[in-house]
């Protein structure tokens, strides 16, 4: 971080933990949940997502002096679809099978509220490259919760991470299957990640009681 | 006039927006805190699918798929414009909110102003794009489909923030663990009632042998941290569900 100064390195990492974009912003939470059944998925759509926010919010930040503020919404419509078609373009055409696990997913990045949050918020006043950073930090933080979810819910749901078979098989019963264990088909199902994230939230609470909503 | 009826119960069930696919769910928790905003939402979430969905199936049989330019003429049939679909489809929306702002709030000041904040935001909803993305994807047929699909979503989505909603309300009553408060307790219930909405899926397929035996084991796993009071109910749930598949069946054979 020596390339950055306090306030910038700032930036990049405050999304990660303290001002997360999904468990303290609450932005992007649509896009975080249904792909996170396997690893591999999470990781893509976390790359996805750094390239389409740190891009668009620099786009968005040479603009801002130029958009009429009536038509934003459209104009910033218009810039995060473009650079999501070209995801969508550069994953079929280079990970077709993993373009078809995303399906519709990927075009739903136009609409994951982080990245109209942080248009909004941060890139319509503030320099290319300070909205650089901040786009990198929260797709950083949101592609953490990500990886977090779908490693749980990988393992404890199917034995395996990357599609690898960590704890052995459990047809052939070998490794920890052979002590009796047993795959949770529970974390696979949809509804299983929104208790992961649950979950998360409230490790994340209890250890940094400033974050305590009043309810 | 079945398939219709299939795929309204479908939408607003099995393949519920929020329980099953997680759309729409920056607004769902953000405005989820009383029942009549949600209400509010969810109407303006419902009338704004039923235009659109219908609108961008007609952009996707004229415009977008392989193909579909050759009512120009033969020369145009080789075209496929699908990778413009995500930018037309995001269009449409934008404008047709645009333009659903600008009639209600020239014709019914009243529910223009009850609706006023959300309607600007419903552009951005997820459940929204999803939808016309659904729509693309599963290959609906006709355009009365898309409209039913389209309105069908929309309701699923309603009774889901209502619901959600109502118990938010009830919530604030209870003494939930500080760190969980707020955010994270919405979380978990939402989730349970997803598990909830999950036994839905044996509507349309569970008196099938293969597929449905599946789905119902599938469920008793999940069900066994449950207490035993829940899985008898659930058996309940699964005969009656088998007595209305086999009616179903029964309808289907004569086409």
């Amino acid at each position: 971080m020596a390339l950055l100064s306090k306030k910038d390195a700032k930036l990049v990492l405050d999304p990660l933990a303290d001002n997360n974009p999904i468990t303290i912003q609450v932005l992007g939470i649509c896009s975080a949940l249904a792909i996170t059944a396997q690893l591999q998925a999470a990781v893509v759509m976390a790359i996805s997502v750094m390239f389409v926010l740190g891009m668009g919010n620099v786009v968005i930040s040479l603009m801002r002096n130029i958009i009429p503020s009536k038509i934003r919404i459209i104009a910033q419509l218009v810039v995060v679809a473009a650079l999501v078609i070209i995801v969508d373009q550069v994953l079929k055409a280079f990970a077709y099978e993993l373009s078809k696990t995303l399906s519709v997913f990927v075009g739903l990045i136009i609409t994951n509220c982080i990245i109209m949050g942080r248009f909004e918020a941060f890139a319509l006043g503030n320099t290319p490259w300070r909205s650089f950073l901040d786009g990198i930090g929260n797709a950083l933080g949101y592609g953490i919760i990500l990886v977090i979810v779908a490693f749980l819910r990988e393992l404890l749901g199917s034995g395996t991470l990357f599609g690898i078979k960590v704890l052995g098989d459990p047809i052939a019963k070998t490794g920890v299957y052979a002590l009796g264990y047993e795959n949770n088909g529970f974390m696979i199902i949809p509804p299983a990640a929104l208790i992961v994230v649950g979950i998360i939230i409230w490790v994340q609470r209890s250890r940094n009681p400033a974050l305590i909503e009043e309810n | 006039m079945l398939e219709h009826v299939e795929l309204f119960f479908k939408s607003i069930f099995i393949d519920n927006m929020v329980f099953a696919v997680f759309l729409g769910m920056c607004s769902f928790l953000a405005v989820s805190k009383k029942v009549s905003t949600a209400v509010g939402l969810g109407a303006a979430v419902i009338f704004v699918l039923a235009v659109t969905v219908p609108l961008n199936w007609l952009l996707d049989q004229y415009l977008l798929q392989p193909g579909a330019l050759s009512w120009l003429g033969p020369e145009y049939a080789d075209y496929d414009l699908s990778f413009l679909s995500f930018i037309l489809f995001i269009a449409t929306i934008a404008t047709m909110v645009q333009l659903v702002e600008i009639v209600v709030e020239k014709f019914t000041p009243a529910l223009y102003n009850s609706l006023g904040i959300f309607l600007p935001l419903i552009a951005v909803n997820c459940a929204i794009l999803g939808g016309s993305l659904f729509m693309q994807s599963r290959e609906i047929e006709t355009l009365g489909l898309a409209l039913n699909y389209g309105v069908a979503s929309g309701i699923g989505w309603f009774l889901a923030i209502v619901a959600i909603a109502a118990i938010r309300e009830k919530i604030r009553y209870s003494n939930v663990p500080a760190p969980l408060r707020g955010l994270g307790i919405t979380f978990i219930i939402t989730g349970l009632m997803g598990i909830g909405f999950q036994s839905f899926g044996g509507m349309l397929t569970g008196g099938d042998e293969g597929g449905g035996d599946k789905e119902e084991a599938g469920k008793e796993m999940a069900a066994q941290p449950e207490e035993a009071t829940d899985q008898d109910k659930k058996e309940e749930e699964s005969l009656k569900k088998e007595t209305t598949v086999s009616y179903n069946d029964l309808v289907k054979k004569p086409q």
